[in-house]
């Protein structure tokens, strides 16, 4: 299954932050830790994550600092800030409401139901 | 990956790539670094599979996908970059060009700082802009154009021999100006005014050229340069206008007028330090931002070529022969210049290997009705000369009209051999750039040599 290019580029933001919330990370462990917790579902691009990061930079959620990891390699560290902070819980706020719209709609109609059973079931 | 030759191919292939990478201009150095340790991270990633590490840098470059995708992702969300942006100072990527760039600046405020010093120094001898206007205005460009000449040598690194041509140069256009009895109101002080600055810019193009002084490529480059600084100047004179303007302004409405400080220092000064300050932008923005001269060609010649084929039509209609003013063979001498520039900067931004187009036709057009007009101009005028006797005014003006028309004419020849695609575009560039020498011969004919013919008139 494909997630819809829209439904990823929505969803983004909110887990870059929700993952920089565990503690700061860098750039292949963001794309792998995305990779792991959807199954494999998700299947982000570095041209998807990395804009992302630098755009959540310049809006100031996240801040980044080179740390020298083995010999001459540097790597970028992104980390969330207080305003990113502010953002994931009024992110989450929304995904809940949304979440939450979906799931009425689709548990109270009998008719959806093996659909839903559908979904569940790849989700979980 | 312990074999040390393995991990050697695997390190040129990620120097390759990062090169690819750095060509994209929405991608800078730290993107390319972050994107290099995502790669790496992937690499490690796959050798610990089991894979040979020239085929996990394979695949991990195949999974990162084309950098035409990337690099427009990145354009998204740095949608500024697309606009190259002039970093005068700091902030630039690597630390190399970092310490260069901070070195040409430094160079740059001595130089600039030096013109300023030598345009006042004057002063201590008692000579003020009010009382010694004809000495300042033979003198002006002995102010400024040394110190470019200097900044340009400095940065290319001239050979001592060369600094000494030009060193030596500088001191016989000093000697020019100021060792003929030329009345303030003679005829060739005024000449000597216009051709002296002409001959030291060629001096200044010989300080440009001094890595190569025989290369045509690097003489095209020297136009280029003086079209690019020309702009700037003028760019710079606006800016300088507006702040004097408020600077009278601001403060009259405190009751101080500023008008001996603007005078005195403020336009001098910032004349002869912006003729340095231009060519360090030139030389700083190179490559960083379209050449705008070539641009304004672009738009000019179809207009200058409109307007003087209107004016042939209107010529031959009308039936009457031009009337030939004092000042009309100088006016025709200027169009010559500005048909010349217009060829010039066209030439500078164009592909040589392109073939003939339009815009080649079209700059045939402009350069025959110029001529045409020009001759036309020189049939009348010359009997004139003849009947009245020369002055200095009229045979610089003459000479200058012989050499473009000389310079023009070939050049005709040589655009149509070329839309006849007989010889190749590089034959123009070569004749235009073979040609500066004329010029700089000429000048220096008029300010060296002028004045004493003419009796000191």
């Amino acid at each position: 299954m494909r997630v819809a290019k829209d439904l990823v580029a929505a969803s983004a933001t909110p887990m870059v932050l929700g993952i920089l919330a565990e503690g700061e990370s860098y750039g292949y462990a963001i794309l792998k830790r995305i990779n792991e917790l959807s199954g494999g579902e998700l299947d982000w691009t570095e041209g998807l994550l990395y804009p992302l990061l630098h755009r959540l930079e310049r809006l100031g959620h996240v801040e980044s600092s080179w740390q020298s990891v083995t010999g001459e390699r540097r790597r970028k560290y992104y980390r969330i800030t207080k305003t990113g902070l502010d953002e994931l819980a009024e992110q989450r706020r929304q995904w809940d409401t949304v979440v939450d719209t979906l799931k009425e709609i689709w548990l109270n109609r009998s008719d959806f139901r093996s659909l839903t059973a559908n979904a569940l079931g790849v989700a979980s | 990956m312990t074999a040390p030759d393995k991990n050697d191919e695997l390190e040129a292939q990620f120097a390759q790539w990062r090169q690819y990478v750095q060509r994209r201009h929405p991608l800078q150095t730290s993107d390319a670094e972050e994107l290099e340790d995502h790669l790496r991270g992937s690499v490690d990633e796959l050798i610990a599979l089991g894979l040979r590490p020239d085929e996990a840098f394979l695949v991990a470059v195949k999974r990162m996908g084309s950098l035409d995708d990337l690099s427009r992702e990145f354009a998204r969300e740095h949608s500024d970059r697309l606009w190259k942006q002039l970093v005068l100072t700091g902030e630039t990527d690597s630390p190399v060009a970092e310490t260069r760039s901070r070195r040409d600046m430094l160079a740059m405020i001595i130089c600039a700082a030096g013109a300023v010093v030598s345009v006042k120094a004057p002063q201590l001898f008692g000579l003020t802009f009010d009382d010694d206007g004809a000495f300042y205005a033979r003198n002006f460009s002995l102010f400024a154009l040394p110190w470019l000449a200097a900044f340009l040598a400095w940065r290319r690194r001239a050979s001592p021999a060369l600094i000494g041509v030009l060193v030596g140069l500088f001191a016989l256009g000093a000697v020019a100006a100021n060792i003929y009895p030329l009345a303030e109101d003679s005829q060739s002080i005024v000449v000597s005014s216009i051709h002296l600055p002409i001959a030291l810019w060629l001096v200044v193009g010989l300080a440009y050229v001094a890595d190569d002084l025989r290369s045509s490529r690097r003489r095209m480059d020297f136009i280029r340069f003086t079209g690019e600084w020309f702009i700037y100047f003028v760019l710079m004179g606006l800016g300088g206008g507006v702040l004097m303007a408020f600077m009278f302004g601001t403060f009259q409405a405190i009751g101080i007028d500023p008008e001996t400080f603007v005078s005195e220092w403020l336009l001098p000064g910032g004349v002869v330090a912006a003729v340095v300050v231009a060519g360090w932008l030139v030389e700083a923005k190179q490559s960083v931002v379209e050449n705008i001269a070539p641009v304004l060609t672009r738009l000019f010649t179809p207009l200058f070529t409109a307007v003087m084929l209107a004016f042939l039509v209107t010529l031959g209609l009308r039936g009457r022969g031009i009337d030939v003013e004092r000042e009309a063979l100088i006016l025709f001498d200027l169009l010559l210049v500005v048909v010349l520039f217009l060829l010039l900067y066209s030439i500078s931004a164009r592909d040589p290997l392109a073939p003939p187009g339009l815009f080649d036709r079209l700059q045939l057009a402009l350069v025959v009705s110029a001529l045409v007009i020009d001759v036309l101009v020189l049939l009348e005028i010359t009997g004139r000369i003849t009947g009245y006797g020369t002055t200095p005014n009229k045979a610089a003006a003459l000479g200058e009209n012989v050499i473009l028309l000389a310079n023009l004419a070939w050049s005709a020849w040589l655009l149509l051999g070329f839309l006849r695609r007989r010889t190749p575009f590089t034959a123009l560039e070569r004749w235009q750039t073979g040609y500066l020498p004329v010029y700089a011969v000429w000048a220096w004919i008029v300010v060296l040599v002028f004045p004493p013919v003419f009796r000191y008139l």
